[in-house]
C-alpha cells in the first residue's frame, strides 16, 4: 500500500501559486507570484503592475530616500487620512447626527460608542487623536516643503494646491469637532465660528451659512456632519489626486539642496 | 528568445570595457558598448547569425541598388529601401535621391558619435487622385517632439527601497497612535447645554492662535483681515513672489527668516492661548493655576 505523501508547506504554497486563479490575481512582477526574481526588471514590474504602488514612479532619485529631507511627512499625512477614513466609516455605523432638545441622539450614540460598541472606544480615540496628528503633520509637511524651497518652479502650483489641502484639513477637523455634541464640542465651535463672524459686511450672512441658524443648533450638526463625512472628503480627494499627480509631473521629489 | 535569457560573453565584455575606458569614454557609455558587444558575441557563438551590423549595410552599397543575398542581415534593409522610394516614382531616380543622405550617413559614421541627417523640410505631397489610405508612417519634424531632458543622476528602484521605508514609517505611526489611544481617552463632556457657557470657552487648538490674537487687535483686524485671509493668501502666492531660483538655505535668508517668524508667531500664540489662558480667558501660569486646555 502506497504511503500517502503530504506536501511540505513550501510545496503546498507553490502549488497554490501555480493555479490559474492565483496567477490571474497577481500580475507579472508581483512579489506574491511565483518566479519573482530580485532583478531590475521585476522590481520595475512590482511598481508598475500594482494599483497602489502605481502612485509612485518606477525609479526615483536616491536622495529622496533620505529621511531627514522629507521626514515622510506628506506620506504620513496621507496615511492618517486613510486611517481616519477607515475609523470614520466604522464610527458612522453607530452615530446619528440628530440633536433635538431633550433627546440628543448624537450624544447618546457617543456614549454607546464608548461603552457598548465593539472596540468603539479605541476606534473613536484613534479617530480623534489621528485627526489632531494629521493637522499637525500637514502643517509640518508645509514647513518642510518651504524650508527645502520645494515650492519653486516648476512646483508653484502644487504648493498652492497644498495650501488648499491644509485649509481643507482644518475644515475637516473643525467640522468633526462638533459631532460629539457635548459641552466641549458645542462651545468650541461657538467660539470658533464667532471668529468668522467678524468678517466685514457679510458677517451675519457668513455665520448664518456656517451654522444654518443664528446659534449652534441641530441644523448646524446635520450640516457639519454632511460636510465632515461627505462634502469635504470628496473635495479633499480631488485635490489630493491633483497634488500627487503633480508631484510626478513636476519631476518627482525636489532637491537635493 | 527573451532578452534576459541571453547570456553575455564575459570575455568580450571585459575586453571591450577595458578598451572603451582606455579610450576615455564615460563609464556608463563604456558599459553599454561592452554589453552590446558581449551580447553580439554570445549570439554569434550560439549560432544566431550576425544581426549586428544592419545599419552599415545600405551605406556600404554606395547608395545604389543593394545586391540581393549579399548577406542575410542586409536583406531586411534592402527590402525596406524600395518601398520608401516608391512614392517618388521609379526605382532608379529614387536611388539617386537616397544617395545623398546615405553618403552623409556614411561620412558621419566615421565619426565616433552617430547622428541623424539634418531635416530637409520636404514633406511629400500625396499624388493627385491617389486613393486615400491610412498609413502608419508619419513624418515627425524634430521640433514636434517634446524633448525630456533629464539628467541621469543616481536613480534607484522605488520597490523595494522607498516602499519599505514608507511601510516602516506607517507602521511606527500606527503603532504609536494605537498605544496612545489605548491608554488615553478622548474627552467626552456632559451633554451640550446652550444655556450654560463653560468658563473658559476655547476654540479647537489650531484656532487658539487666532483667538489669542483677538485679545490684542480689533476683531476686524484679527478675525478676518489678518489671520485667515492674509496668511493663507500670502502662503499661496509665496512661490510667485519669491523669484529667487536657489534652494540653498544660504541664498534664501530672507524667505527662511520670514517663514520662521510666521511659524514662531503662530506657535507662540497657540501655546499662549492653549496653556496660559484660564477662567475668563485671563492670563494664568499653568504650573500654578493649572491647565485649562482640552483637545
Amino acid at each position: 500500500m502506497a504511503k500517502l505523501k503530504l506536501p511540505t508547506p513550501g510545496e503546498a504554497l507553490d502549488r497554490v501559486r501555480d493555479t490559474e486563479v492565483w496567477r490571474s490575481i497577481f500580475r507579472p512582477g508581483s512579489i506574491f507570484r511565483r518566479g519573482y526574481r530580485d532583478t531590475s526588471r521585476d522590481r520595475a514590474l512590482a511598481t508598475m503592475n500594482n494599483v497602489l504602488y502605481h502612485l509612485h514612479p518606477v525609479k526615483m532619485k536616491r536622495h529622496g530616500l533620505k529621511l531627514t529631507y522629507t521626514f515622510c511627512l506628506g506620506g504620513l499625512s496621507f496615511f492618517l487620512f486613510i486611517l481616519l477614513t477607515i475609523t470614520g466609516i466604522y464610527l458612522m455605523f453607530f452615530y446619528r447626527p440628530a440633536a433635538e432638545l431633550g433627546s440628543a441622539a448624537a450624544y447618546t450614540d457617543m456614549q454607546n460608542i464608548r461603552t457598548s460598541v465593539f472596540f468603539g472606544d479605541l476606534v473613536r480615540n484613534l479617530h480623534r487623536w489621528g485627526a489632531h496628528l494629521m493637522v499637525f503633520s500637514v502643517t509640518l509637511h508645509m514647513a518642510r516643503v518651504f524650508y527645502t524651497g520645494s515650492y519653486k518652479p516648476p512646483r508653484e502650483f502644487n504648493w498652492v494646491v497644498g495650501v488648499l489641502l491644509l485649509f481643507l484639513t482644518l475644515g475637516l477637523s473643525f467640522t468633526g469637532y462638533l459631532l460629539p455634541w457635548d459641552q466641549l464640542a458645542v462651545w468650541a465651535v461657538t467660539v470658533g465660528t464667532s471668529l468668522a463672524g467678524y468678517s466685514p459686511l457679510i458677517a451675519k450672512q457668513a455665520n448664518f451659512l456656517l451654522l444654518g441658524g443664528v446659534i449652534v443648533g441641530p441644523d448646524t450638526l446635520l450640516r457639519w456632519y454632511v460636510l465632515h463625512v461627505l462634502a469635504l472628503p470628496f473635495v479633499l480627494v480631488i485635490f489630493l489626486s491633483v497634488h500627487f499627480w503633480r508631484i510626478r509631473k513636476d519631476g518627482g521629489i525636489s532637491g537635493p539642496l | 528568445m527573451a532578452r534576459d535569457d541571453t547570456s553575455l560573453d564575459q570575455e568580450t565584455f571585459d575586453r571591450v570595457l577595458a578598451e572603451e575606458v582606455a579610450k576615455g569614454a564615460d563609464r556608463r557609455v563604456a558599459e553599454g558598448r561592452a554589453r552590446a558587444a558581449a551580447l553580439r558575441a554570445a549570439r554569434a557563438k550560439s549560432g544566431e547569425g550576425p544581426a549586428a551590423t544592419p545599419a552599415t549595410a545600405p551605406a556600404a552599397g554606395d547608395g545604389g541598388a543593394p545586391q540581393p543575398a549579399a548577406a542575410p542581415a542586409a536583406a531586411a534593409p534592402a527590402a525596406a529601401a524600395p518601398s520608401t522610394a516608391a512614392p517618388a516614382g521609379g526605382a532608379a531616380p529614387a536611388a539617386v535621391g537616397v544617395a545623398a543622405p546615405a553618403a552623409a550617413v556614411a561620412a558621419t559614421l566615421t565619426a565616433p558619435e552617430r547622428q541623424a541627417p539634418a531635416p530637409t523640410g520636404n514633406v511629400p505631397e500625396p499624388k493627385r487622385g491617389a486613393p486615400e489610405k491610412h498609413r502608419l508612417l508619419a513624418l515627425v519634424p524634430p521640433e514636434g517632439i517634446q524633448r525630456v531632458e533629464r539628467e541621469q543622476g543616481d536613480r534607484i528602484n522605488v520597490w523595494p527601497h522607498l516602499l519599505i521605508e514608507e511601510f516602516v514609517a506607517m507602521m511606527l505611526v500606527l503603532g504609536a497612535l494605537t498605544i496612545f489611544s489605548t491608554f488615553v481617552n478622548a474627552p467626552l463632556r456632559e451633554l451640550a447645554n446652550p444655556n450654560l457657557t463653560p468658563n473658559p470657552s476655547k476654540a479647537p487648538w489650531y484656532f487658539l492662535g487666532l483667538q489669542e490674537l483677538l485679545r490684542y487687535f480689533h476683531p476686524m483686524v484679527a478675525g478676518v483681515l489678518f489671520a485667515p485671509t492674509l496668511v493663507l493668501l500670502a502662503l499661496a502666492v509665496a512661490p510667485f513672489v519669491d523669484r529667487n531660483p536657489s534652494t540653498k538655505p544660504g541664498d534664501r535668508k530672507i524667505a527662511i527668516t520670514l517663514f520662521t517668524m510666521l511659524l514662531m508667531f503662530g506657535a507662540v500664540l497657540t501655546i499662549i492661548g492653549s496653556f496660559f489662558r484660564g477662567t475668563g480667558y485671563n492670563w494664568v501660569w499653568p504650573w500654578a493655576q493649572g491647565v485649562f486646555f482640552e483637545l
